[in-house]
């Protein structure tokens, strides 16, 4: 191929499946859905906790069922990380998919072997400097519980390798965002793994990608009221060539925009240093990226160098952090900022007094300064610099048991009839039981000791 | 000299990673690049916050995009799934970032970028029944 197509269908977990049929209209090579990100990690942990069966992106079936027709045609291929902690049920779920839609004779492989529970213990054991926090560098033994999901994010060339070997769809589990996107690039260009700057060129590519609408004009900060049809923001696509020029367009029939500016948004979007971003199949330097205007919502990027990619994957693990509870009360002008925050008072006296324990709470005064916190200037004596027509109190907070975190809310609900007035429980929630919280621990692993267990599992369905 | 909220100079986007939140601003033009450069230090985005963010800022320059990117540790609340936050992934952040004020010079001193205009949202809200 001269030129490959791929596109972004898929932001997260939870995107919109509709958004998918203005791409393969287009006419898209590949099709790469991305669903996995550090907190969707953790929900699926806790669906898995309840059900081994879960810990995919139970969407996945709904964005088949739109792309299987363009698939059985050979028009496009799929590749997704969907797989989340589970990628063998979703491959499952896949399977299902086509047949329900009588569709055989496709070859779906799933990418397995990111998984690094089971061996985390032994590992640690052989040496004990292994999996130090990648932020603080604290040693693993201080993890507060033990983990309870270990995924380490693989690059591109399993699903290459799955290419390769004729699959239509691949699924994945915990592949880097971005490497969803270098796969099919380096394999239809041919591209060598050490060919670090294309395999950079196809990293920003991806990079822009992975978020779908966050480069064409969503969570846009420049002029967002005026972009065409802001109803109907469209999903990204790149027309990448051999030498790792790439075009980022979109569909002609959606509104939205593609510019310079959209996309240099989304550039540094969860980035650190810029110039050295660790993908495991390169270091890209997002600094050496040109960026060209073109006509028609078109961009032109040249110019993306890279350098060797290191010997380590990055590896999230998960562990139990205690359980979280919260609720909402709305109060109203005169003196609402000062209501709400006696009613916190009055909440947190009431809970000592019922000797129910929280080990940390959260104030919030939604329209003073719950967002913008101590940016937001005060008055001398801390007070707000106006005094808000209205001010809704959140409260958050966090105990060490199920229990305990859901009567520490019932302590608010006399407070309808016995506290200071006009809140209005209504406007929020207070009813609803604890959630489960889980603290993240990123580090690194060894890409030799991973890469021995991955393997490619191709299936004809039938 | 003139003060500015950055607001006026520079569009914003904010993200995160584990209890790491980045926010990028971005200038317009070379000008208001280097103005942001020399202004915009991390030692100054680190007090803006306060105690909303308890680790270091780090700061990177992206001058082919006329960008810089705070790198703000220990700023979520021990990060998206465990964080009490409301805004648990940090996204207002870049919203939060772009009200700190800056000195410019006399020839900036009128900047503003545009407000939002919203007759297509009335045309859509007005026409519903509403109560």
């Amino acid at each position: 191929m001269t030129t490959v197509t791929i596109a972004g269908g898929q932001g997260f977990y939870g995107d919109t499946p509709t958004a998918v049929d203005a791409l393969l209209a287009e006419g898209i090579d590949y099709l790469c859905l991305e669903a996995l990100a550090e907190l969707t990690l953790a929900i699926l942990q806790k669906d898995r906790q309840r059900d081994e069966t879960r810990g995919y992106a139970r969407d996945l079936p709904a964005y088949l069922s739109r792309a299987l027709p363009f698939v059985a045609d050979g028009r496009t291929k799929v590749i997704t990380n969907a797989g989340g902690i589970n990628p063998a049920a979703a491959t499952r779920a896949a399977a299902e998919t086509a047949r329900a839609m009588g569709i055989t004779g496709i070859k779906i492989a799933t990418v397995l072997g990111d998984d690094m529970l089971t061996r985390l213990d032994a590992l640690h054991t052989e040496r004990t400097d292994a999996f130090a926090h990648l932020d603080t560098a604290a040693s693993l033994s201080s993890i507060p519980s033990p983990p309870l999901l270990a995924a380490a994010y693989l690059g591109a060339r399993p699903i290459a390798d799955a290419l390769a070997q004729g699959a239509d769809i691949v699924i994945t589990g915990r592949v880097a965002d971005a490497s969803l996107f270098l796969a099919p690039l380096a394999y239809e260009h041919g591209w060598s793994w050490d060919d670090w700057d294309r395999l950079a060129a196809g990293i920003v590519v991806g990079h822009l990608l992975e978020c779908s609408g966050q480069s064409l004009g969503g969570n846009y900060s420049g002029d967002w009221w005026a972009l065409p049809h802001p109803w109907d923001l469209p999903y990204p696509i790149a027309r990448v060539d051999a030498d790792g020029t790439a075009v980022i367009t979109k569909p002609a029939s959606s509104g939205g925009r593609v510019s310079t500016d959209t996309l240099r948004h989304q550039l540094l979007y969860e980035v650190h240093d810029p110039a050295r971003y660790m993908s495991p199949d390169v270091v890209a330097d997002f600094t050496s990226a040109r960026f060209e205007d073109l006509e028609g919502d078109q961009v032109r990027i040249t110019g993306v160098r890279g350098t060797p990619a290191t010997d380590t994957y990055k590896l999230l693990l998960a562990y139990h952090a205690g359980w979280a509870g919260e609720a909402r009360v709305a109060f109203s002008w005169p003196d609402a900022y000062e209501k709400a925050k006696a009613t916190a008072a009055i909440l947190a006296k009431r809970v000592e007094m019922a000797g129910l324990e929280v080990a940390e709470w959260r104030f919030e005064y939604w329209g003073v300064d719950a967002l913008g916190g101590p940016t937001v200037p005060r008055a001398d004596d801390g007070a707000p610099l106006h005094e808000p027509p209205e001010c809704v109190l959140r409260v958050a907070w966090r105990c060490d048991d199920q229990r305990t975190a859901g009567m520490v809310g019932r302590e608010l609900v006399p407070l309808t009839l016995s506290a200071p007035p006009a809140g209005m429980t209504g406007a929020g929630g207070g009813g609803r039981g604890a959630t489960e919280l889980l603290g993240i621990w990123p580090t690194l692993v060894e890409k030799q000791i991973v890469d021995a267990q991955v393997r490619v599992s191709i299936e004809e369905v039938r | 000299m003139p003060r500015l909220p950055l607001r006026e100079l520079c569009g914003y986007r904010a993200g995160d990673k584990a209890d790491i939140a980045n926010v990028a601003i971005f200038a317009d033009d070379d000008d208001t690049y280097a103005l942001i450069v020399r202004e915009v230090t991390a030692e100054r985005v680190k007090a803006h916050f306060g105690a909303m963010v308890r680790g270091r800022v780090d700061r990177y320059e992206a001058p082919n995009v006329r960008a810089l990117n705070f790198v703000m540790h220990d700023a979520l609340g021990g990060g998206g799934p465990r964080t009490l936050r409301a805004d648990n992934l940090g996204k207002t952040l870049g919203g939060a970032l772009v009200r700190l004020e800056i000195e410019v010079p006399e020839s900036m001193a009128q900047r503003r970028r545009a407000r939002p205009e919203l007759a297509w949202a009335d045309e859509i809200l007005n026409r519903l029944p509403q109560t």
